[in-house]
């Protein structure tokens, strides 16, 4: 799969470049935080309220004299943290309850769509919400609550997949032969169906930073564990005479979601040529 | 009209279903939490007096075999009881029924909004497609889809409040005006905007998006040409023809959608101050009074049914052959 087919279609989409450009240089950033912000991003690092440009801290500092570009770096890694594998925690129970519903087909797959369907009329966030409240805001409670609230895309993804190449020939071979369910399930389908489900993973990474930033913004986020969220959630109140404190946080979201998003669209161009370019 | 009716009734059965299923995911969240049910009902720990939690206990018969006690707890949700909230001394339903209102219009207003603007712009992207326009418009939906909506919302009124004074920046109406009538309706209104505006954004290039992919589709099929053979205005087709079929999905996942835009209003009223259930929810996770959070997961969850239901009458309204299956 990688190729230098699958290179050149993704070179060709300009903004996926960028975006994988923007993506790499947040990926050094937060694997360096502690090299370029030697230090606790909780410790009070210079005098409150400094703004942008000051001495000792380029992007300012909090109401609490805590770096403001310090707390980004250190931001970087927990919001990538819990991106990956909230994202690889929705992709096992997805790809799991959608393989299964589109491989057995029937009374299976009636009761995982019913189930999922439930799942996706919920409000998630309000369910992710009472989730990290009920259980305590951590990493691991955080995590399981945005895996929960996003597997059902997907579920459904993965079942069309499945539905569709189970009546494949070489899947019908495959029975014939007598190889066993899981076996077909894991070495011969799925192999086939992993295109369209990267690029839904690599957009649901965007969306699951998108949620971790919103839960810490509400004070739901690992108390500590420094995050984006938590840096704006934090500044609201004072916004009126501080506005980098919020401003900074808030683009390097922006930043990030927009890198993955347009990493997400590159894939797509290069796993689905077929497919067109569209996203609901 | 028999199939329409039917098709109601259907819905109705199927929403039943969800709700009772989320009544059940309430009990067993209480249950799962960590610690005593009746402490996590009480809220925090330590929070609660004894008597009151013996009170919950004996309420609850958190002494008998669980499936009784998910009777008990289904019996009274369907009464309209949704439990007692400690720390503000009130059914949980009287507060909820307080804050409701304003969610409705905040949530209502925005997801009309949306729906308009969205398929407003994404025709003029398609029809445009290709200049200026089209690409601005895609940009902005991109940006939009990045951007966390509580930092729109700081940013919008760091931008129109606080620099240039135009709007209000949070609040439902001026304190201690006491506007009436006509006059208290504008003053809402004022401070509606820029919520609204918030909400609205992020879905609004949603739908922009596949508004646009949708219209670009139809626009090759086959109707398309034989319209324009016949001789049909260039407007008259787009109207008419092209965005009366593109706009069908666009409704489609405005429907999925409703859930998130009904959460997104946390975030939104805990921005703007909007005295809703979002801000309620904010206020809950703060003093941990899950009873009111319970609550709040399930007025939430009815609203998304009923954004549902509105959306199936929308699709039936744009396209009556349609039967929307199951």
């Amino acid at each position: 799969m990688m190729n230098s087919d699958f290179w050149r279609a993704f070179a060709r989409n300009k903004g996926a470049v960028l975006g994988l450009a923007i993506l790499i240089a947040i990926v050094v950033l937060a694997a360096f935080a502690s090299v370029f912000f030697p230090g606790d991003p909780w410790e009070m690092a210079t005098a409150p309220f400094q703004p942008p440009l000051s001495e000792d801290a380029l992007l300012g500092s909090d109401m609490l004299g805590r770096d403001i570009a310090s707390g980004i770096a250190h931001g970087a890694r927990v919001s990538l943290l819990i991106g990956l594998t909230s994202t690889a925690a929705a992709l096992a129970i997805g790809v799991t309850l959608g393989a299964l519903a589109g491989f057995h087909g029937g009374k299976v797959d009636d009761a995982i769509m019913r189930f999922t369907e439930l799942f996706q009329t919920i409000p998630n966030f309000v369910l992710a919400v009472v989730l990290v409240a009920i259980f305590t805001p951590s990493l691991t409670t955080i995590v399981l609550a945005i895996a929960i609230v996003s597997w059902p895309p997907l579920a459904r993804l993965a079942r069309a997949e499945f539905l569709s190449l189970r009546s494949r020939e070489f899947v019908q071979a495959a029975i014939t032969t007598g190889q066993s369910n899981s076996t077909i399930i894991l070495r011969q389908i799925l192999p086939n169906s992993l295109s369209p489900i990267i690029v839904s993973a690599s957009l649901m990474v965007a969306t699951a930073i998108l949620l971790e930033s919103s839960l810490s913004f509400l004070g739901l986020g690992d108390p500590n564990a420094m995050s984006w969220g938590y840096m704006i959630g934090a500044a609201r109140t004072v916004i009126r005479q501080a506005w980098w404190m919020s401003v900074f946080p808030g683009l390097a979201i922006v930043l990030t979601v927009l890198a993955l998003n347009l990493v997400g669209e590159g894939l797509n161009d290069a796993l689905n040529p077929k497919l067109a370019r569209s996203r609901g | 009209m028999l199939g329409f009716a039917q098709l109601f009734a259907s819905r109705l059965v199927k929403a039943a279903a969800i709700l009772i299923a989320i009544v059940v995911m309430n009990f067993f969240l209480v249950h799962a939490a960590p610690g005593d049910p009746a402490m996590v009902m009480a809220g925090e720990a330590g929070a609660a007096d004894e008597k009151f939690v013996t009170q919950l206990r004996e309420q609850f018969g958190l002494d008998r075999p669980i499936y009784e006690q998910l009777g008990t707890y289904i019996g009274k949700v369907v009464q309209g009881d949704l439990g007692f909230s400690y720390r503000q001394q009130r059914p949980v339903w009287d507060i909820l029924a307080e804050r409701l209102p304003a969610t409705l219009v905040l949530t209502l207003t925005a997801f009309i909004l949306a729906l308009a603007a969205g398929v407003a712009l994404g025709t003029l992207a398609a029809v445009t497609v290709g200049t200026w326009a089209d690409s601005a418009i895609t940009v902005i939906a991109l940006l939009a889809y990045a951007t966390p909506i509580y930092w729109i919302g700081l940013m919008l009124s760091l931008l129109f409040s606080i620099q240039l004074g135009w709007l209000p920046a949070f609040g439902y109406e001026t304190i201690g005006a006491g506007y009436t009538g006509l006059a208290h309706v504008a003053d809402v209104a004022v401070h509606l905007i820029l919520p609204v505006i918030t909400l609205a954004l992020f879905y609004m290039a949603g739908y922009a998006r596949l508004t646009r992919a949708s219209m670009l589709e139809v626009r090759s099929l086959d109707f398309v040409k034989t319209a324009k053979a016949k001789g049909l205005t260039q407007g008259r087709i787009v109207t008419r023809h092209v965005l009366r079929n593109a706009i069908l999905p666009v409704i489609t996942v405005a429907g999925i959608q409703a859930g998130q835009l009904v959460g997104g209003s946390i975030l939104i009223e805990t921005v703007f101050a909007w005295p809703g259930i979002g801000r309620l929810a904010f206020e809950a996770v703060l003093q941990r009074d899950y009873q009111v959070l319970l609550g709040i997961f399930l007025v939430t969850s009815i609203m998304v049914i009923l954004f549902n239901i509105l959306t199936d009458i929308l699709y039936g309204l744009v396209d009556p052959r349609i039967q929307v299956s199951q």
